[in-house]
């Protein structure tokens, strides 16, 4: 029997425990431990960002971190977005844009667009060139790009036009 | 190989008694170890040691007048750093070349150093800046450190002079003198995630036309990231201009000894080599 690792941290704002394996990926904990499935494992070295989710607010390739270095932090995936209310506004904007072709990318992509775009707040408006280099670790291989930087311009606009944080 | 334990120190002291002996896996951001043990490339030893919970061990700041950058410090937090944006922008063009987002975000600068590849994006701008890095092990009693020039410490790709049981705490540099430039390019097919064909850094001070205080350094040319000393030599002290210019180029293709691999061929990275050199020092010329 080989040893787990006890791990506390929170997982889309719930206390969450879980006993790991200590070089088992969060990817692969997300997938095989909590049936969290958003996340995919498509390259497995980082380059494809399919894996991609927030750890205490910044994200990261979920297949390169050790699972048990969760212990004690934030971590928020696709599934944490949509409220009882509805979808998130980037996920919507992605639904409205058509930006969704096959779908193995997008959660990954959504996660990395709406960090961009929380990043960004406050500052000036992200250009088209900017969210294409913000979403440069992300690969789409239906090559989809332009109506995802279409999503990921309109909910720009639109916190601009509220002033408010939509994303 | 089973892990027979893991361990996530929060002091340096407690990390290196852990790594005492060596059987043990450093790990931090994971982004290079995990393709490397995935790929069977590299196996895990009996003992991990997360230092990630090592606060000593992250931060930008200035100490005896240098500045320093804790070993856990992230590419996205040199990315973000005011201080260096002032004071040593050629690391921070690096850094913004780095990987992606995702990778800038978890890869840390001593893991980038540590994984010693001869393309690594973090070594030549640090190498320009005539950075050191701090070693520390346990002695049997305390922290026992060493510093180290970055210029000695790669000896081979994947290699360098680290022994088993030294963990790289912290890497320094001297803050820059007036008329100091330095800048860094890197070139492969697409910017994001690219290991790079070639890239090249070089700081100098150029007063009334004149360069000195010259250094190059090259990646992906050589089995290590190459300090081009005869370049420097060549330019040391001359007038800047297109004599001086030609014959660094000639120099640097001469110094380099790249290898034929998936990325480009040998002869395009010298080729490549020389274009830089030539594209950098009109920068300095220019600025």
């Amino acid at each position: 029997m080989s040893m787990e690792v006890e791990i506390n941290f929170s997982l889309n704002g719930i206390a969450t425990q879980a006993h790991v394996p200590p070089t088992m990926t969060t990817l692969a904990m997300l997938r095989e431990k909590f049936d969290l499935t958003g996340g995919k494992l498509a390259c497995g070295e980082g380059e494809c960002g399919a894996c991609t989710v927030l750890i205490d607010d910044r994200t990261i390739n979920a297949c390169l971190m050790f699972a048990v270095d969760c212990d004690g932090r934030e971590m928020q995936t696709i599934e944490g977005l949509a409220s009882a209310s509805g979808l998130a506004v980037m996920q919507q904007a992605f639904v409205d844009h058509g930006a969704i072709q096959c779908g193995y990318c997008m959660p990954g992509m959504i996660m990395q667009a709406k960090y961009l775009v929380e990043q960004n707040s406050g500052q000036q408006a992200l250009t088209r060139d900017d969210i294409a280099r913000g979403l440069e670790g992300n690969v789409c291989r239906c090559s989809g790009y332009t109506k995802v930087v279409d999503a990921v311009a309109a909910v720009v606009l639109e916190e601009n036009q509220t002033g408010e944080r939509a994303s | 190989m089973n892990i027979e334990s893991y361990n996530a120190p929060d002091s340096i002291a407690e990390a290196a008694q852990l790594l005492q002996g060596g059987n043990a896996t450093v790990v931090a951001g994971g982004t290079d170890l995990t393709p490397q043990t995935e790929s069977g490339v590299r196996q895990f030893a009996a003992t991990l040691v997360n230092i990630q919970r090592i606060d000593e061990m992250r931060g930008i700041g200035v100490m005896n007048g240098r500045i320093r950058i804790g070993g856990l410090t992230t590419v996205t937090d040199i990315l973000e750093s005011k201080l260096l944006a002032d004071e040593a922008p050629v690391l921070v063009d690096a850094a913004d070349r780095f990987a992606s987002s995702q990778i800038r975000n978890a890869s840390s600068l001593a893991g980038n150093l540590c994984n010693a590849s001869p393309a690594g994006d973090m070594c030549i701008p640090l190498l320009v800046l005539d950075a050191e890095v701090e070693l520390a092990c346990w002695d049997g009693e305390s922290i026992s450190t060493r510093k180290v020039s970055l210029e000695r410490f790669f000896t081979g790709p994947g290699k360098s002079v680290m022994v088993a049981g030294e963990l790289m705490t912290a890497i320094e540099f001297p803050r820059c003198a007036n008329r100091f430039v330095a800048a860094f390019l890197k070139s492969g097919p697409r910017p994001a995630l690219e290991i790079s064909t070639v890239s090249m850094g070089l700081s100098c001070s150029l007063t009334d036309g004149v360069i000195s205080n010259v250094r190059v350094a090259i990646g992906a040319v050589a089995p290590t990231p190459l300090r081009a000393k005869r370049t420097e030599a060549a330019l040391e002290g001359k007038v800047l201009n297109e004599a001086t210019i030609q014959l660094a180029v000639e120099t640097a293709g001469e110094e380099v000894s790249p290898i034929d691999d998936v990325r480009a061929s040998a002869w395009y990275r010298k080729h490549l080599t020389g274009v830089y050199i030539r594209r950098l020092l009109n920068h300095v010329n220019g600025s």
